[in-house]
């Protein structure tokens, strides 16, 4: 349910960056979801859909790029990706993970005219 | 066409608020304490536990977040501790600006310690700081031991997780050892800390932890 206030964040971060730009509207925003971050698209997608009526964004698609959970060994260096639940270093076992990547959301970019 | 680049969390404005809220609370020498766990971990029972020890040598103060009912703000308030509620109306979590109108009903002047019972979720506050100054996260024995490996953003981002219901331990199928080092794998500088808010168990420690807290604060 948090998407809703998301999406209406992201909407006025996109209106903020775009009139301090001068711009007269928003064709598209990039945002990027860490896989844990607890985002889910299709949320945002359809709040995105009924918040941008009216506004500069009304034409604007949102692009999604998912970034997949990284995560770094603290005992045997290893850096890897999270393929299952399980939690582990793929190497050697240890649970002594920290994560280096996947936690945030952010838009990247936006388009503008 | 133009294109910007923006790279801003979709949580910026939160946390701009979430600093200001920050800026009053330190202007009043009081510390704030996100409480956060899945629903029926026992944050409530923990901040009772918490009150009947603290009470005494402490000013203490709630903000009890819940997406619709009163329950746990009626039962802070009977122990005569300033209690408010913030129902955030179907939001699963608790957001800056809440706190900053919830600041506005407390006396400010007379309060140490702060607790900030958020919604009972263990994702979503993750992405909202709401001005506090240590993290909470309260995982109970009946919801079984793969809580930090399900949500390993809030573990880590935790300075003291409380495995409460500790009692229940004989009953139930739970590797102790393995969820402690899961979460100090995740997490080397958190504080974990056994709980059982039923007999009590570990209530002194913890509120040691707390008063250790508040002294560190004011120290800085
Ligand atoms: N066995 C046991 N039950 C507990 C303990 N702490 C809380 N409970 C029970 O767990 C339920 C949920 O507790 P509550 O504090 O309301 O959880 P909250 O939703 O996180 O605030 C209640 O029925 C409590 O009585 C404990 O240490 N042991
Ligand atoms: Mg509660
Ligand atoms: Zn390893």
């Amino acid at each position: 349910m948090h998407e809703l206030a998301i999406t209406q964040n992201i909407l006025d971060i996109a209106i903020n960056e775009a009139k301090a730009a001068q711009a007269s509207q928003i064709t598209k925003i990039r945002l990027i979801i860490g896989e844990l971050s607890g985002v889910v698209g299709e949320c945002i997608q359809f709040y995105f859909d009924f918040l941008k009526k009216d506004s500069i964004a009304q034409n604007a698609s949102i692009d999604f790029e998912t970034v997949p959970a990284e995560l770094h060994c603290r005992d045997c260096q290893t850096s890897f990706k999270l393929e299952d639940s399980s939690w582990a270093c793929p190497c050697c076992r240890s649970t002594n993970l920290e994560i280096t990547n996947g936690q945030s959301c952010f838009i990247e970019s936006i388009e503008v005219e | 066409m133009k294109r910007i680049k923006v790279l801003k969390n979709i949580a910026s404005a939160n946390d701009a608020i979430a600093a200001q809220n920050r800026g009053l609370l330190d202007r009043y020498n009081i510390l704030a304490i996100n409480l956060m766990s899945s629903p029926g971990a026992g944050k409530t029972s923990l901040l009772l536990g918490t009150i009947a020890h603290l009470r005494h040598q402490l000013r203490l103060a709630v903000i009890e977040g819940d997406i619709a009912s009163k329950i746990d703000a009626d039962r802070i308030s009977k122990e005569g501790i300033p209690v408010v509620q913030i129902n955030t109306g179907g939001s699963c979590s608790l957001e800056a600006h809440m706190i900053t109108n919830a600041l506005e009903k407390l006396p400010l002047k007379t309060i140490d310690l702060l607790f900030i019972e958020n919604v009972g979720n263990l994702i979503c506050p993750a992405g909202f700081s709401l001005g506090e100054h240590r993290k909470v996260v309260v995982s109970s024995i009946a919801e079984g031991d793969d809580k930090p490996a399900k949500y390993p953003i809030m573990f880590s981002l935790a300075d003291a997780v409380v495995i409460n219901k500790i009692d229940l331990l004989p009953l139930q199928e739970f590797d102790l050892a393995g969820f402690h080092k899961k979460v100090t794998g995740l997490n080397p500088r958190v504080t974990i800390f056994e709980v059982s808010c039923k007999s009590g168990h570990g209530i002194e420690a913890w509120c040691s932890w707390l008063l250790q807290q508040l002294q560190n604060h004011r120290k800085t």
